[in-house]
């Protein structure tokens, strides 16, 4: 395997490096080992309360009247706020990262079970869930809207009547690609193949749910809020057009975050909540969601109904691929994605296949359910593509009687042909897709795999081997394409070098788990030759961290990682020319190496970056025009996103007896170009793989008839624990980024967008005795069950 | 009503309501805020710390009933400046990226280390699996306890004489990801 991986980095091996980039272990753990992270519950403030949200019970209804008055007079209650006190002061609505509008507390009526109705401000937590229990709401039930095939009937109930003449449930229309191109090509094709495929809807679950904390300061006019949030600075602007609080006069700090995973990117109304809570009280106010209201009331993810079609002649050669989709997205669009992409990144459906044409139609609806859509690390709806797409290549594979390893790679783009640009317009930046694909066929032993299957099928055993092969897209964005609410998609860095040589490094975007603090330090070691021990990484603290949008959508390396490392070099350049002076040379007599500036030709005459650093600050003249100091900023607008790969390969055992899927080994070779510190590129995969199984087999956020949410707890919404998976194998190829500072890729999606096809497409061959095509997560024994039995459920 | 109790070899009495949770004594009274809340059913596993040596999840146990019992949270761990080896192997081997459920996880594994200092990883997967972890995937988790087993054997060995020390291939073997080709 070491020879394969030689042949195909073709970079540079950058694991073996003493400083800089490579294996490095994390500067994070010391504190959490010892239980001294700091997390938004663990913030305790001088006379601090706590607020609780009252929930909606049921779907659909019209709010008749409530009635707080026992809950004012319960012990320790300092507030109790209804949607109707917001309305006074224009607060009851807020704006969504969709340009929808949410409810803070609900007005006129509900929209989904779990919806924010009423909130109690108490001395303490338990004081305040008791007031809950005495507001008394009057609900007119009214029918809910809870399929979303269902949802542009003639006779749906009307979902969002605050609209101004909104008269149906229709959300929005997408659509890319050549319609007429597509069609001709099917047209002529020899093979056609249709399959209905569902992406459920699941869940991020984080295991801190989301929370804040509001001081507002009525002598200063200064906000303080201190949130789970993955993009402080939009935060921050967000709330000063909502609440009219100059921006420079709100701080949001964004401490230790118990995981993301893309569900605390949205504003929620607790936030909101807490921020008036704190106004109306003039004291600092807590508000921490329980796992249940995590899971019933924020961003859920995919919920994608999909039609795909592929097209390909006898031989194998794939031609076109044609989609339609039905996407729910709730009852209000809360859906995180920039402006322009009202579904994401979805239009790389298309995958790493070298196509004639395709297309894509898209109808977004509202439903009686909680918002969201974008979240749990979907790198925009690349999950719901990439899902599609794989899925679809199987069952073609399927179709011609074609191993689906040999047909993948008959049909990849090949690596003369990037930048590549897609027939839905994406131009993928690099890519060598078929040593990554031998890699992983080698390291799973896919021949012997396959034999090992034949024998198990003569015996009667169950055994499926699963293959996934995915194009990633992430590091939003080009500014000129890309913004969240008006604010670009670019990423601030900034970089002071202290007059003892330390430094330290302050970034726009947020660690939930990723490790910047290790790796952003190695960046900048890797540039600027201070070791990463001596480079402190500050974030999500609005006042002391330049601006810039946040971390997901793996857009932390691909763009605040080219901030960092070009502020580096930024830093290099000045400090380059007062070594100049120091040395008595010019410039151009200078070279560079980890750390030190030497003279060419006479190796002995050289000052190191410390040197230098004490210079900037200290006495004596500086070469002329050089300012004072070392120090310097930058804000980087990427020119395009980068393109990871993957090959993922999965073998699992089904039991004939229980229907029960067991995942019994794993194969994933990733691919994000230059690799910054590979121990953390390897926890980011397995973590992703583990979803993967999740999402797969297990999870699932469903509605009854009536709309009640069925998935609002953990003893339903069912996570996996170390039981559920194997022991993961993981290896890489390096093909950088040509267009990233450092070659690097983001990746830390990859894993949650590739493993979900690859654990499907091998529950889908372990039943091919049964005559089965596909089968819809969550594959479940009940469910895996009436698919061997020719009766396939979707999901409810 | 009044409730004493032994938390980290410290004696604490504090006035509390009947119904306050373990891990809300902990967390909001005491300021202890390694051990975290991670969900309402009993199922996560966050909030896991030692009620007279045995691992229990604190959400749900009254602090009421720990009056009068020992209670071991994850700040005890580290013997001052020194880690326990369960924190050095998580650390080593990478168990950990977001910490939320670290506390927990590292509680849960030195009670099984206690009892069985050379766990199989099937003994370590079925020890951790009433708590979920959302970042590592688990495998770096098993891994971290396996290097903690390895490396206190290890030090054993070291302290009586009395035995070989274990394969040092062993040891290295414990930090290194299996089937890995970086």
């Amino acid at each position: 395997m070491t020879s394969v991986h030689e042949r195909v980095d073709t970079f540079h091996d950058n694991d073996q490096k003493p400083v800089g980039h490579g294996r490095m272990l994390r500067k994070e753990d010391p504190r959490f080992l010892r239980g001294r992270g700091r997390y938004v519950d663990d913030i305790q403030l001088p006379g601090m309360l706590h607020l609780a949200i009252l929930r909606s019970p049921v779907a659909h209804a019209r709010i008749v009247g409530i009635d707080t008055s026992a809950a004012e007079a319960s012990p320790g209650v300092a507030a109790v706020v209804t949607g109707a006190m917001l309305a006074e002061q224009g607060l009851a609505w807020m704006p969504t990262l969709s340009n929808d509008v949410q409810a803070v507390l609900a007005t006129d009526k509900v929209r989904f079970q779990g919806q924010e109705v009423a909130f109690v401000v108490a001395e303490n937590r338990y004081a305040a869930r008791d007031a809950l229990e005495l507001i008394d709401v009057e609900y007119d039930v009214l029918d809910p809207v809870v399929d979303a095939r269902r949802a542009l009937a003639p006779d749906a109930p009307v979902i969002r009547d605050d609209l101004e003449g909104k008269t149906n449930n229709h959300c929005f229309d997408w659509e890319t690609g050549d319609e007429a191109a597509t069609a001709a090509v099917f047209a002529r094709a020899d093979v056609v193949v249709s399959q209905d495929i569902v992406y459920p809807r699941v869940h991020p679950a984080p295991m801190e749910t989301c929370g804040a904390v509001a001081d507002f300061d009525p002598v200063e006019g200064k906000l303080r809020l201190w949130s789970t949030t993955q993009a402080p600075h939009a935060h921050r602007t967000l709330y000063a057009l909502v609440a009219g609080i100059p921006e420079h006069k709100i701080q949001v700090i964004s401490p230790d975050i118990g995981g993301g995973f893309g569900n605390k990117v949205p504003i929620y109304p607790g936030y909101v909540c807490a921020i008036v809570a704190s106004i109306v009280t003039g004291k600092p106010v807590k508000w921490m969601e329980d796992r249940s209201e995590n899971l019933v009331s924020t961003g859920f993810a995919r919920d994608y109904i999909m039609r795909g079609e592929i097209a390909a002649t006898r031989d194998g050669r794939i031609l076109a691929i044609r989609t339609n989709v039905l996407a729910d997205h709730g009852a209000f669009n809360g859906t995180a994605a920039p402006v322009k992409y009202p579904a994401g990144f979805f239009g790389v459906f298309t995958g790493s296949y070298d196509l004639e044409a395709a297309y894509c139609k898209m109808t977004a609806v509202y439903t009686n359910k909680a918002p969201g859509g974008v979240a749990y690390a979907c790198s925009f709806r690349i999950t719901e593509a990439v899902y599609l797409v794989e899925r679809i290549v199987d069952c073609l594979a399927d179709e011609l009687g074609m191993d689906p390893a040999e047909l993948r790679l008959k049909n990849f783009i090949r690596p003369e042909q990037f930048p590549y640009t897609t027939k839905t317009g994406w131009v993928y930046d690099s890519g060598n897709y078929e040593p990554t694909m031998r890699l992983a066929m080698q390291m799973a032993g896919y021949d012997e795999l396959r034999r090992e299957q034949a024998a198990k099928r003569a015996r009667g055993e169950l055994m499926g081997i699963g293959i996934a092969f995915f194009t990633e897209a992430v590091g939003a964005g080009p500014r000129k394409d890309m913004d969240i609410l008006g604010l670009g998609m670019a990423d601030g860095c900034e970089l002071r070098v202290h007059p003892t040589g330390k430094a330290v490094v302050r970034l726009s975007v947020q660690s939930q788990g990723q490790g910047h603090e290790t790796t952003f330090a190695q960046i900048v070691a890797e540039e600027i030759g201070i070791p990463p021990a001596d480079i402190d990484v500050v974030h999500g603290d609005t006042d002391n961290t330049p601006f810039g949008l946040g971390t997901y959508g793996s857009r932390s390396t691909p763009v605040s990682g080219a901030a960092a490392a070009l502020v580096a070099r930024k830093v290099r350049d000045k400090a380059r020319i007062i070594a100049s002076g120091m040395l008595e040379v010019s410039v151009a007599d200078l070279e560079w190496e980890k750390g030190a500036f030497r003279v060419k030709g006479d190796p002995g005459r050289s000052v190191t970056i410390q040197d230098v650093a004490m210079r900037a600050h200290g006495a004596g003249d500086l070469p002329e025009g050089v300012e004072g100091g070392l120090e310097a900023q930058i804000c980087y607008n990427p020119s395009n996103l980068t393109y990871p790969h993957g090959a993922y390969i999965c073998v699992v055992d089904v039991d004939p007896g229980t229907a029960q899927v067991t995942v019994r080994r794993f194969v994933a070779v990733d691919d994000c170009g230059t690799r910054i510190n590979p121990m953390i590129i390897e926890g980011q995969v397995h973590g992703g793989l583990t979803d993967g199984v999740g999402m797969a087999l297990m999870e699932m956020i469903a509605f009854d008839e009536d709309g009640n949410c069925l998935g609002a707890s953990l003893m339903d919404y069912l996570i996996p624990t170390a039981l559920e998976v194997p022991d993961w194998e993981t290896g890489f190829t390096v093909t950088p980024s040509p267009h990233h500072p450092i070659g690097a890729k983001g990746v830390g999606e990859s894993a949650t967008v590739g493993s979900p096809p690859a654990i499907v497409n091998a529950v889908v061959d372990a039943l091919k005795p049964f005559g089965v095509r596909h089968a819809d997560m969550p594959l479940t024994p009940s469910r895996v069950w009436d698919a061997m039995r020719g009766n396939p459920r979707p999901p409810i | 009503m009044q409730v004493t109790m032994t938390v980290n070899g410290v004696e604490v009495t504090r006035e509390i309501e009947g119904r306050l949770l373990l891990v809300h004594f902990l967390r909001d009274v005491l300021g202890l805020t390694g051990t975290h809340w991670g969900c309402d059913t009993s199922n996560c596993g966050t909030c896991v710390v030692w009620l007279d040596g045995e691992p229990v999840k604190s959400c749900t146990v009254l602090a009421a009933m720990a009056g009068g019992h020992q209670v071991r949270t994850v700040e005890d761990l580290a013997d001052g400046a020194e880690l326990d080896p369960v924190q050095q192997g998580f650390m080593q081997c990478h168990g950990l990226q977001c910490g939320f459920c670290t506390p927990g996880m590292m509680m849960t594994a030195r009670a099984l280390l206690d009892r069985n200092p050379d766990p199989t990883e099937a003994e370590i997967r079925e020890a951790i699996s009433g708590q979920i972890c959302r970042c590592t995937g688990y495998a770096t988790i098993v891994r971290s306890v396996r290097w903690a087993a390895v490396h206190e054997a290890a030090a054993a060995a070291r302290v009586t004489e009395t035995t070989e020390s274990p394969d040092a291939g062993e040891i290295a073997d414990a930090g290194q990801p299996a089937g890995s080709v970086a």
